[in-house]
């Protein structure tokens, strides 16, 4: 890294570096959490029926197993929301007398070795008497269904219900009314480093350390705390490296709870790694919902008005910080998408049922929502004799600050021109005299357009609308340069694969003139980084990173100061640039050490003026931008066996400036992979009486090397002021628009056969149903 | 608990004599008994390939294997690769074409990988992705490990060219 800086015309943001993060990781000296070792080991013995109680538990002669009744004093999982009808909901972390999903832990047996604790876990025997249980969303709202919780009438655990205020009166002057019912099955995030916690115990200093698989360290601390009644700082939390997270490690563990629990009775360390099994069946589910939509619209195909209902299947319990709301108020918020949609009316409830909780999953609700808008545009088109793009650009949001109808402000973005750069692309006239020539010879091609707005880097008053008991959002980063010249940065947000060591050193690198390998950044330790929220919801380059920028231009004002009397010269004439800092135009130097050691040891010179050392903090709470994209997809299904093949797959991205180019397409390519796993393969299946039938990765299939087709990228670049940074988040977004340009791209593949494909994912068991059923209409 | 038995694991050219239970897997004798964590364990029913090593030269899912099994064997990890403080060209391949991001399936990425070239240094965009297809990563999306694995496999045709 010897390249200039800022100052000579060259910044370091905006190129594609190597990452500070892969030498460890590629040589195997990465510490995961399964990589500590421990005295003792624990097995959570999980509950193998879905509803009923817990009569008694019979543990083996001299095991050490401990359960709800050891773990009195420990209070419950309770998240709150203060708005949208939220009924709370308490989560034992032992189940006490009630079980109320397969898998929810009932017993923690502890034990020298993974593998005696398992030995004994068998010997433990629960005794539940069975209760009826509901896993189905549609009919746990029915008067009849049981109650996962009594207090949940219906089930329904939070109601949001939104509609504009002319809504009625602009339905009337609809000339076509389009409706759309759409089915996501439920998804595990599957992350290939399954949870996993390591508790020990400092008997001098009393402390617990916990090192565990979390995207939220400083949320874990105080979680864990208050739920043990002990001050936070008697807890330590380290996220040492943490092998992928997609939202399924942002929620709290009840397990972590009980290590730290274990940890203080047993004066002891100890460790529990989840096996894949636990993963699937017991870690946080997600997009289980079912969404209907009626789109109003004139006769020139615009909208008049849009009414939705949304029901988001949320488990058993609500998850915590975010709770069980995230995923419908997600959809009752977001819904109306890139479209010019004045008039809104949407009903959205999470249903509780008897079926592992959910929780926030790369992209929350939006694959989903996208998913049904736009399939809703594809079929008004057909209404409409229109093509789906000609659809879209008339319905755009196309001047900027937009208010949309529940009250978001879209800022800057090219709606219009990624859709017309993904189309322009692929060429599309000439992909449709392709698809005719394919069709007479029986080949079945399909091209499909998910265009959407993807809100990111939202701070407080986005959660606080929602009426969060714990409304996250800004985050603080401290800079400090040492007496050598070379910089810490100490940022509470936690990246698990994300890159943001080097991205945010590529940022300061910027501010403060010097090269990123003499920029170290620390995260994921609550007693070396200030208090903040972690990495989830596409938000930590903007909001860790503008912290950072805040932080560094900070002291970058103090260096100033110090080299203009170091060099007599005007402070507003020194520029930082390649370690030195210079008289703008000339040659006098004074190199960036001599500062810092200045700062330290001289700051006797500066007294009065600046204060001695090199530290700043900077705190940054945005209250969001949105990014967009356009994705392409084109299919060939094979209509004999219903497999389909991702021929193509284009991206049209803006997310303002771009910190590193290589980092960025690694986010998109990433999560279009679990778009397409969750458009094609992925889905968790439950048996009528609740048992998990998918619980192996042979059942629950995740997409390999086969299934992901190269991607084509296109960066598009709207600067907004939303941002310090000019940049916007775009994690998710690849897991956003995926599901929706392939479904896309299926049912217009399958157009000659009538057919309609509105659920997820589209195995060849469904494609071949929805063939059949076909077949036998027309016969 | 069953009788142990005495094993001789030699990894990375490093001989461990380790007393374990017949039901021991490699994997877990690897990282507990042996302490070397660099290969990971990410589903225990040899689908994931997280946890592949070499075995005698042969990429093998070191989870569907007992470590008495592999009593006597050569076996190569992440550990191995690379050398004093320099990565290999494979490693650096996939530094390069950012390859990895979580990190956590890429030691058993690069095993297989290792394996792959040294026996089929020859091979077809088609060979390319069945191998791959083994293993799964969930942060990257393949693209960029495929890409990893052509540049050195151009790297080493110019140097031993056929």
């Amino acid at each position: 890294m010897t390249a200039p800086t800022k100052g000579s015309g060259l910044a370091w943001v905006g190129r594609s570096i190597r990452r500070v993060e892969d030498p460890a990781l590629l040589t195997g000296r990465a510490r995961f959490t399964a990589d500590f070792s421990a005295t003792h080991r624990v097995r959570f013995v999980r509950s193998t029926v879905a509803a009923g109680r817990i009569r008694n538990i019979k543990i083996p002669a001299g095991a050490t197993v401990f359960t709800a009744q050891d773990l009195a004093t420990v209070k419950p999982i309770v998240p709150v929301l203060h708005k949208f009808g939220y009924v709370p909901v308490a989560q034992p972390v032992l189940a006490t007398d009630v079980v109320r999903f397969v898998g929810e832990p009932v017993a923690a047996v502890v034990a020298p070795t993974e593998a005696e604790a398992e030995d004994i876990a068998d010997g433990v025997i629960v005794e539940i008497s069975e209760d009826p249980a509901v896993t189905d969303v549609r009919a746990a709202l029915l008067d009849t269904a049981p109650r996962v919780h009594a207090q949940a009438i219906r089930n329904v655990c939070v109601e949001g219900k939104f509609e504009t205020q002319d809504f009625s009166s602009m339905q009337l002057r609809a000339c076509r009314r389009v409706a759309i019912e759409i089915r996501s099955r439920r998804q595990n995030a599957a992350p290939l480093e399954p949870r996993a916690g390591h508790a020990a115990f400092d008997p001098i200093c009393k402390r617990v350390t916990i090192a565990c698989a979390t995207q939220m360290p400083h949320l874990m601390r105080t979680a864990i705390a208050d739920l043990l009644g002990m001050p936070e700082s008697d807890l330590r939390v380290i996220a040492p490296d943490v092998g992928g997270g997609f939202g399924q490690k942002m929620s709290l563990v009840p397990e972590y709870v009980v290590l730290v629990w274990l940890a203080r009775k047993l004066r002891s360390s100890i460790a529990w790694t989840e096996d894949r099994r636990e993963n699937l069946m017991a870690s946080f589910h997600s997009r289980d919902q079912h969404i209907r939509l009626v789109g109003a619209f004139n006769a020139d195909a615009k909208f008049v008005a849009l009414t939705a209902e949304v029901v988001a299947n949320v488990g058993a319990y609500s998850c915590y910080p975010t709770t069980c709301a995230v995923e419908p108020l997600m959809a009752l918020a977001e819904l109306p998408g890139p479209y010019d949609i004045r008039a809104y009316s949407c009903l959205a409830r999470g249903v509780l049922t008897n079926t592992c909780p959910m929780a926030p999953y790369r992209g929350v609700s939006r694959p989903v929502i996208t998913l049904a808008l736009e399939r809703l545009m594809d079929d008004a088109a057909l209404q409409f004799g229109l093509d789906p793009i000609e659809i879209r650009r008339r319905n755009f949001v196309e001047k900027f600050p937009y208010t949309s109808a529940t009250g978001l402000i879209i800022d800057e973005g090219s709606y219009r021109q990624s859709l017309d750069t993904v189309s322009d692309y692929l060429n599309v006239p000439g992909f449709r005299e392709r698809q005719r020539q394919a069709g007479a010879k029986g080949q079945c091609l399909g091209i499909g357009f998910a265009a959407f707005a993807e809100r990111t880097g939202y701070g407080t008053p986005a959660f606080a609308a929602r009426g969060m008991g714990v409304t996250p959002g800004w985050e603080t980063v401290q800079v400090t340069m040492d007496p050598s010249g070379y910089v810490d940065l100490r940022t509470g947000a936690n990246p698990h694969g994300q890159g943001l060591r080097t991205t945010l050193a590529q940022l300061v690198a910027d501010e403060l003139g010097v090269a990123p390998d003499r920029i170290k950044v620390t995260h994921g330790d609550t007693d070396q980084t200030p208090y903040g929220w972690g990495t989830f919801a596409s938000r930590s380059l903007v909001i860790a990173g503008g912290a950072s920028v805040l932080a560094a231009r900070k002291l970058h004002a103090k260096l100033k100061i110090i080299a203009s009397r170091l060099l007599e010269a005007a402070a507003s004439d020194i520029v930082l640039e390649n370690g030195v800092a210079r008289v703008a135009g000339t040659d006098r130097t004074v190199p960036m050490e001599t500062l810092a050691r200045t700062a330290y040891h001289q700051s006797h010179l500066f007294k009065g003026e600046i204060d001695a050392g090199l530290s700043e903090t900077a705190t940054y709470d945005p209250a969001g931008t949105f990014s967009n994209a356009c994705h392409a997809a084109i299919v060939e299904v094979d209509t004999k066996t219903g497999h389909v093949k991702i021929e193509r797959f284009v991206i049209a991205e803006d997310a303002g400036i771009i910190v590193n180019p290589m980092i960025a397409d690694g986010q998109i390519m990433g999560g279009v992979a679990q778009g397409i796993g969750n458009a094609l393969l992925e889905e968790i299946v439950y048996d009528e009486a609740g048992n998990m039938v998918t619980a192996t990765l042979a059942d629950f299939l995740l997409p390999t090397c086969r299934e992901i087709p190269s991607m084509e990228i296109s960066h598009l670049v709207t600067l907004s002021n939303a941002t310090v940074t000019k940049s916007k988040g775009l994690g998710e977004g690849g897991a956003v628009g995926a599901p929706a340009a392939i479904l896309s791209a299926i049912n217009d593949a399958l157009f000659p056969f009538d057919v309609r494909i509105n659920e997820i994912p589209a195995t060849p068991q469904r494609i071949r149903a929805a063939l059949r059923q076909a077949t036998r209409a027309q016969a | 608990m069953s009788e142990r038995t005495d094993v001789t694991l030699t990894i990375n050219g490093k001989r461990y004599v380790i007393r374990v239970e017949p039901r021991r897997t490699l994997v877990d004798a690897i990282r507990e008994e042996c302490g070397q964590t660099g290969t990971h364990i990410g589903c225990e029913h040899g689908v994931c390939g997280a946890c592949t090593v070499l075995v005698d030269g042969a990429p093998i899912r070191s989870c569907l294997m007992f470590a008495v099994q592999a009593d006597g064997k050569d076996i190569r990890t992440v550990e191995g690769l690379a050398t004093a403080d320099e990565l290999n060209t494979l490693q650096r391949a996939f530094m390069e074409n950012h390859s990895l991001q979580c990190g956590f399936c890429t030691p058993g990425f690069l095993m297989l990988v290792t394996g792959f070239l040294e026996r089929e240094p020859e091979f077809t965009d088609a060979d390319l992705v069945d191998m791959l297809a083994s293993n799964l990563c969930r942060c990257t999306g393949y693209q960029n490990i495929v890409k990893a694995v052509r540049a050195v496999a151009v790297e080493m045709r110019q140097h031993h060219p056929a």
